[in-house]
């Protein structure tokens, strides 16, 4: 016995000094290794849900994970994702618009980028983004691979090439050795670039919030007014559950809501742009509520600054916020619930209990590049 | 009580105290709260309602609770909303019944389920309710029967996005929509009576909802008469654009067999089978497949429908030199195929369905239930067990028995605290690093104290 828990206690150190990388050979938290893959554990694991759908009420399954990655590959991703290396001039990481004291978003309206370019929309929260199918405000990409591509080649987000990428990682002194203890061999594409990164943002998972402990039968986490906001937020007149479906609080699909740009924006067609199609016209991909508390501003273009100005635009009236002239068709649960200020604050309430980090990934001192990583920006 | 001796075993293997395994009647009177009685029932209780006056919203969010009224000399237990409260009754828990009440004048819906299965809503009157008055929603496995209800703003009995559900022996009228079965599976509505809707009986696939499909729905034996409310749904939901005067509408959906109905005094037709188009003003979801295909059409009574139908199928059928509507009526571009089928189709009035083949079955006798022998799947959360579904769900997210993860392994835990679960409960609390090898764990402060202890100790005793 004693034995078996020495060695045990005398595995490898996680990390260890910036001159001499070695990635982590342990899932990262919630995920049980199986085979030398990792695989979330969480509180929802022994629950269905209708046509595996993953979307219902307390007690309903989750939809399908990205897992099964190595921890490796997860831990190599969580480099890069800080290290400015990834980014055209060495200044921007993926965790400039995705800062973990952010929810994963980065406190802004709209994200700033090479060369203090402002981009298009607002940057989302990544906390369980591995749920998703549709990525993007506009959904147009159907994987975290795809939608890497953007913001890392986007002239006005990270302003790389796929070309100067691939260089400037094979480049670096410490890079292939790290490809070579995530893939077997020191080869860098951008295939394994994208599944690392993908490995470490599906590995971001808020799953054990205290709402999550009352979904799971703990009702005496939750007060009076956060259960009274929670039955506002499911109720058939504020509507909130019927797109922001449990248990990731999101239904993944579009919806056209029509709220406003900020002053001075022309107005955002949304979906529209991606399929031609004018009847998706201002539509956008409903967004998670998990850990909301810390994504401000809201909507895609972060017109509302906190969390009761986003609550009550939902009942300033059908419409209320659409320019003259736009014809849209307003998704039919945007109507006129007419809810009393009790009601807002109390839903307010309710969506601070969607907050858990207790999974936050470790933050990097230092990044393989040598460069200064990119954790915890302060906005301007 | 649901299986007593699997509960009691899973007790024994837990070490647990004994709960209640045994159902109690928690009675509610008249000036009581009926969520008080809801908050101190265990699984398998009964809450017993008597007459009076109940001015609340209640919500259960536990497994296998029965709300029943007593109604006593003609008196009802009634849930009244006044205008301003939201939903009358709001469900999440598995085996979940609510039988025996009047609801009435509530915002939001009478009766709502959020997953949910094996749910059971019956004898209940549902009188003038905002937007639903029945809606089960993800919910696999249910019964609807002997309910009343009228004065509803959209559907009066709504099984939206479920499995597995039988309607059944139901009243509805004065309402846009009678009864509406949406992105469901596997439903039979039988021996209803939907009269002075705007429409009677809806099967629907709606766009942009995350289940996609409908199919394989019986309506049978119904009494769809007389639909000619004119439609004061609210202002941009889907129902609101449903034309007065239709007994039955099938939009997009497939498998839809319709037997043994009485169809008669809809003005403007019968039954109306329509692809998504349909509905105007709608963001457009090509995930949605938008054509309703292998409709059965059995033998059905129909008759004196399209008296004096809505413009547009005024419209239409000037094409065929008619003034009226018909008994049946397959928009252009709809179920125009030879997939779809029916019988003695020289019975009725019809438009658009030339084309349909005779059917090979002629009627659903060997269907009595669309209910799952056994119900679905349910695994009721108990203050014992939650212990073990905590320590599963998030200790063992970290924590192996003899390997190491993030966390060190339970063993070593086991040896280090022996037999001091107060000592793990106040760790976890406020935890600090200990192990210069290891991260930082989260706090769990959260918790109660009392779950603190309760998991440590389930932790102390984990042996694989």
């Amino acid at each position: 016995m004693r034995a078996l828990l020495s060695s045990l206690l005398l595995l490898p150190v996680l990390s260890s000094l910036a001159t001499e990388w070695r990635l982590s050979e342990v899932c990262p938290a919630g995920f049980r290794p199986e085979q030398g893959r990792c695989y979330l554990q969480s509180l929802y694991g022994e629950y269905a849900s209708l046509q595996d759908s993953g979307v219902g009420g307390l007690k309903t399954g989750l939809p399908p994970l990205r897992e099964g990655f190595t921890p490796q590959q997860i831990d190599l991703g969580r480099l890069m994702f800080f290290d400015p290396l990834l980014s055209g001039d060495g200044t921007l990481a993926c965790s400039s618009c995705h800062q973990p004291s952010k929810g994963f978003a980065d406190g802004r309206g709209l994200s700033v980028g090479i060369n203090g370019q402002l981009a298009h929309r607002s940057a989302p929260s990544l906390w369980n983004v591995g749920f998703l199918k549709r990525l993007f405000w506009d959904a147009r990409a159907s994987s975290l691979e795809e939608q890497m591509e953007g913001p890392l080649y986007s002239p006005i987000e990270m302003g790389n090439s796929r070309e100067h990428l691939l260089k400037s990682l094979n480049e670096s002194a410490a890079y292939p050795a790290l490809f070579k203890q995530a893939f077997g061999d020191s080869a860098i594409s951008l295939d394994r670039i994208y599944t690392a990164i993908t490995a470490f943002e599906s590995s971001l998972v808020s799953l054990n919030s205290r709402y999550d402990l009352y979904a799971n039968g703990v009702h005496e986490v939750l007060n009076q007014d956060e259960i009274e906001g929670m039955n506002v937020f499911r109720s058939f007149v504020a509507r909130c559950a019927e797109c922001h479906t449990p248990p990731t609080f999101t239904n993944q699909q579009i919806a056209i809501l029509g709220t406003p740009e900020p002053d001075g924006h022309a107005f955002d067609s949304g979906v529209q742009a991606v399929t031609g199609d004018a009847s998706q016209r201002g539509g956008f991909k409903v967004p998670t509520l998990r850990n909301i508390e810390f994504s401000a501003p809201y909507m895609h273009s972060g017109r509302f600054e906190t969390l009761r100005e986003a609550v009550a635009f939902y009942t300033g009236g059908r419409g209320h916020a659409v320019p003259e002239g736009e014809k849209l068709n307003l998704h039919w649960h945007i109507w006129e619930p007419n809810l009393t200020d009790r009601e807002i604050d109390v839903l307010v309430a309710f969506l601070k209990t969607l907050s858990d980090e207790s999974f936050m990934p470790p933050l990097p001192s230092a990044v393989p590049s040598g460069l200064r990583p990119v954790v915890d920006v302060k906005p301007n | 009580m649901k299986n007593p001796i699997r509960l009691g075993l899973l007790c024994l293997g837990l070490l647990c105290s004994m709960p209640s395994l045994w159902a109690a009647d928690i009675p509610v009177k008249d000036g009581e709260s009926i969520q008080d009685a809801v908050n101190k029932a265990s699984p398998g209780d009964v809450v017993l309602i008597y007459p009076g006056t109940y001015k609340e919203s209640v919500y259960i969010d536990k497994d296998n609770i029965t709300l029943r009224g007593v109604v006593e000399e003609g008196k009802w237990p009634v849930l009244e909303g006044e205008g301003k409260r939201n939903d009358a009754i709001l469900y999440s828990g598995n085996d979940f019944t609510v039988e025996w009440l009047t609801i009435t004048h509530y915002k939001g819906n009478a009766i709502m389920g959020q997953s949910g299965n094996n749910f059971t809503i019956r004898y209940n009157k549902v009188i003038d309710t905002g937007v639903y008055g029945i809606f089960p929603q993800f919910g696999k496995n249910g019964l609807i029967e002997y309910n009343v209800l009228s004065g509803i703003e959209d559907a009066a009995i709504y099984v939206g996005m479920c499995d597995n559900v039988d309607v059944r022996h139901n009243e509805v009228f004065d309402n846009v929509a009678g009864i509406e079965i949406e992105n469901t599976r596997h439903a039979l509505v039988e021996n209803n009576y939907a009269h002075d809707n705007t429409a009677g009986l809806l099967v629907f696939i709606t766009p942009g909802l995350p289940i996609k499909t409908t199919f394989d729905v019986i309506l049978r034996n119904n009494f769809v008469v007389n639909n000619n409310t004119p439609n004061f749904g609210a202002p941009g939901s889907i129902v609101s654009k449903v034309p007065q005067g239709i007994g039955i509408v099938v939009m997009a959906a497939d498998d839809v067999i319709v037997e043994g109905n009485i169809v008669s005094g809809n003005k403007t037709a019968g039954i109306v089978i329509t692809d998504l188009a349909f509905i105007t003003d709608i963001s457009s979801d090509p995930e949605s497949e938008p054509n309703p295909d292998r409709l059965v059409f059995l033998d059905n009574l129909m008759f004196d429908n399209g008296a004096d139908p809505v413009a547009e199928v005024k419209a239409l059928m000037l094409t065929q030199f008619s003034r009226t509507g018909p008994d049946i009526l397959a928009t252009p571009g709809s179920a125009q195929e030879q997939d779809n089928c029916i019988i003695n189709r020289e019975r009725y009035t019809s438009f658009g369905v030339k084309k349909w083949s005779e059917c090979e079955r002629k009627n659903t006798a060997d269907v009595l239930s669309y209910r799952i022998p056994g119900g679905a799947p349910s695994e009721p959360v108990t203050a014992t067990n939650r212990t073990k579904l905590l320590y599963q769900g998030i200790c063992a997210g970290c924590h192996a028995y003899n390997m190491r993860m993030i966390g060190p392994p339970t063993l070593a835990v086991q040896a280090l605290y022996r037999n001091d679960a107060q000592g793990i409960a106040d760790y976890i609390a406020e935890p600090h690093k200990v192990r210069p090898d290891y991260p930082a764990m989260p706090s769990q402060g959260h918790l109660s104290p009392e779950l603190r202890k309760d998991v440590a100790e389930y932790m102390l005793k984990v042996t694989k």
